[in-house]
């Protein structure tokens, strides 16, 4: 049952927003994912390739690899409840269907 | 323009070609270099291949790499569609020519959106592109697709603010598509043109009487000069975009001086040595007057000379026009079965105007005539709008010049004695010679008037020359003396002075 979650953080470069995206993440995986989760930060100014890869537009972007399906998620992941339902952490029935 | 990517100076502001045939007309020159330009229009106003044949002309003219940002169209399909235009999209992407920035959305991924995000990635992506391409021109099709997938709009145009400035750092020249939704509304959508406000192009394609009709305009370059106003375009499958600038087409070089024969001696004498090759000739005259003989002198003369014709004939069987040109002593079977010849006879209610262009268009590039020969425009004119009309002279006016053939079009007055024809108001711009076929009543009798109007950057004989017909053809005579008010079709006979004589 415990599925673990590979999720990659992509930004650009070290700021604010990036730095909050980050503390965000890190919250919400300590309280909902503790010990089965792994987090990337991938920095497109320095990896503009990997960003290419990953047709990455706007950051931060957070990519759920694993488990699948790939899920993006955007912004700095400050709305918590959107960051469940992207991340697929709420069950059908907690929660009202987007739009 | 030759050698580098070097931007033409004019105006104070480097221009770059786009290589859009007739659009550097208007545009005194290309884009303004190192600026960013928008290039608005509505869905399906070719603003991708504007922008593809942008960076193509930059590749092909310059050998100077680009970088297309796709926000719409993954590059699969883009590099399919401007393959068809006969840019190898993938061979200079292999050399580094041409750089995809893939920013097209991945249809099987959701995204959810939970709080705030700028588009700084794509901005680092595009500046990489740019930089490791060493990139001069740079296209972003389109930013509709943007805000279409970025609800914060404040922030993306913040972000294309960002992008822009940094591009004019970087000393590349841009152009970013933009969506309309009317055709004479506003300059684009989501205020786009507020952080690119200094070079406006936009695209028009317009459904009018069923027919549609494509034109660009040039809103506005800052501080540089250019053309106002609309000019039709077209979109050719092998070339991509070509524009007409009217009132600029004066300007364009003739490759040619070569002449030939309008296949009548005289009239040859009168056009000082004949018409030149890539040059088109509008004979204008009521029913009857000769149009059609000359069209077939013009035809017969190419023939005699060794070239090869064609003649497109909307007004008459095929029946009744050999029997006409044998009524003038001219057999058209022989050069015909020799395939020197190719005639095509059609009702121009067989099709609509533009499916009778595609097909002209065919047959001239299947068949590789040296002239060609409508008769008449005018009967072709029944089956279209004005505007559509004008623009399928322009059209293949333009199509029969880049091919150096020589063309003869006939139309026809409305009135008996005069009077400029509807055809001959509309496309009198549009052809490099004007000969206008009249009656003239004298002292109870109608005679046969010829006139050389207009005859491109060359002295001509401007006298009203008599003519006949007879079983032989088309004979010049002298010059009516004694009248004036001929083309008009209101002759009044005035005293000879020494001078007329």
């Amino acid at each position: 049952m415990a599925q673990e979650y590979l999720l990659r953080l992509y930004v650009t470069g070290q700021t604010a927003r990036s730095a909050r995206a980050l503390a965000n993440l890190q919250a919400i995986c300590e309280e909902e994912l503790q010990g089965r989760y792994r987090i990337e930060v991938i920095d497109v100014l320095e990896n503009p390739e990997r960003g290419e890869d990953e047709r990455i537009v706007a950051t931060p972007t957070l990519i759920r690899e694993l488990p699948p399906p790939i899920r993006r998620i955007i912004g700095d992941l400050s709305d918590r409840d959107e960051v469940l339902h992207g991340l697929e952490l709420v069950g059908p029935g907690q929660r009202e269907p987007l739009q | 323009m030759t050698g580098g990517d070097q931007p033409a100076p004019a105006g104070g502001i480097d221009k770059l070609v786009t290589g859009i045939p007739g659009f550097d007309a208007i545009a005194r020159g290309g884009l303004p270099a190192g600026r960013t330009t928008l290039v608005a229009g509505t869905p399906g106003s070719a603003k991708t291949v504007f922008a593809g044949q942008f960076l193509a002309a930059g590749i092909r003219r310059d050998d100077a790499p680009g970088v297309f940002v796709t926000c719409e169209e993954g590059p699969a399909d883009l590099r399919r569609n401007f393959g068809a235009f006969g840019w190898p999209v993938d061979d200079w992407e292999a050399d580094g020519r041409w750089v995809f920035v893939d920013v097209s959305p991945d249809p099987d991924e959701e995204t959810v959106e939970a709080g705030s995000y700028d588009l700084g990635a794509l901005l680092a992506r595009i500046e990489h592109a740019v930089e490791r391409s060493g990139a001069r021109r740079l296209a972003i099709d389109s930013l509709g697709a943007l805000f279409a997938r970025f609800p914060d709009t404040r922030q993306v145009r913040r972000d294309l603010f960002r992008i822009a400035a940094r591009l004019k750092a970087l000393g590349v020249t841009a152009i970013m598509t933009a969506e309309r939704e009317t055709e004479y509304g506003p300059v684009a959508r989501h205020g786009v043109e507020e952080f690119v406000a200094d070079n406006v192009v936009i695209l028009r394609n317009i459904l009018e009487h069923e027919t549609r009709r494509r034109t660009l305009e040039i809103l506005k370059f800052r501080g540089t000069q250019h053309q106002k106003g609309e000019y039709p375009f077209t979109i050719l499958p092998d070339a991509g975009l070509i524009a007409i600038p009217l009132s600029a087409m004066e300007l364009t070089q003739h490759s040619t001086d070569v002449r030939t024969t309008s296949g009548n001696e005289e009239l040859d004498r009168m056009c000082g040595g004949g018409f030149y090759r890539d040059s088109i000739v509008l004979v204008s005259g009521a029913t009857g007057t000769g149009k059609t003989l000359m069209a077939t002198e013009f035809t017969e003369g190419g023939l005699a000379a060794g070239e090869r014709c064609m003649l497109f004939a909307f007004e008459e069987s095929r029946e009744q026009l050999m029997r006409n040109a044998r009524g003038w002593d001219v057999d058209y079977a022989p050069a015909e079965e020799a395939g020197n010849l190719a005639i095509r006879c059609e009702y121009p209610e067989v099709a609509g105007l533009e499916d009778h262009l595609v097909r002209i268009k065919e047959a001239i590039d299947r068949f590789r005539p040296d002239r060609v020969a409508l008769d008449s425009l005018t009967a072709l004119e029944r089956v279209a709008t004005p505007r559509g009309f004008r623009e399928f002279v322009i059209s293949l006016t333009s199509f029969i010049k880049e091919r150096q053939i020589a063309g003869l079009f006939t139309a026809s007055t409305p009135s008996l004695m005069g009077g400029a024809s509807v055809t001959e108001a509309h496309i009198s711009t549009l052809t490099d010679s004007i000969i206008v076929l009249r009656y003239v009543e004298m002292r109870g009798r109608v005679h046969r008037g010829l006139a050389v109007l207009k005859m491109r950057g060359a002295g001509h004989d401007a006298g009203i020359r008599r003519f006949s017909i007879d079983h032989r053809g088309m004979h010049i005579g002298e010059p009516f003396r004694g009248v004036e008010g001929i083309l008009e079709g209101h002759p009044v006979h005035v005293r000879q002075t020494d001078e007329d004589a």
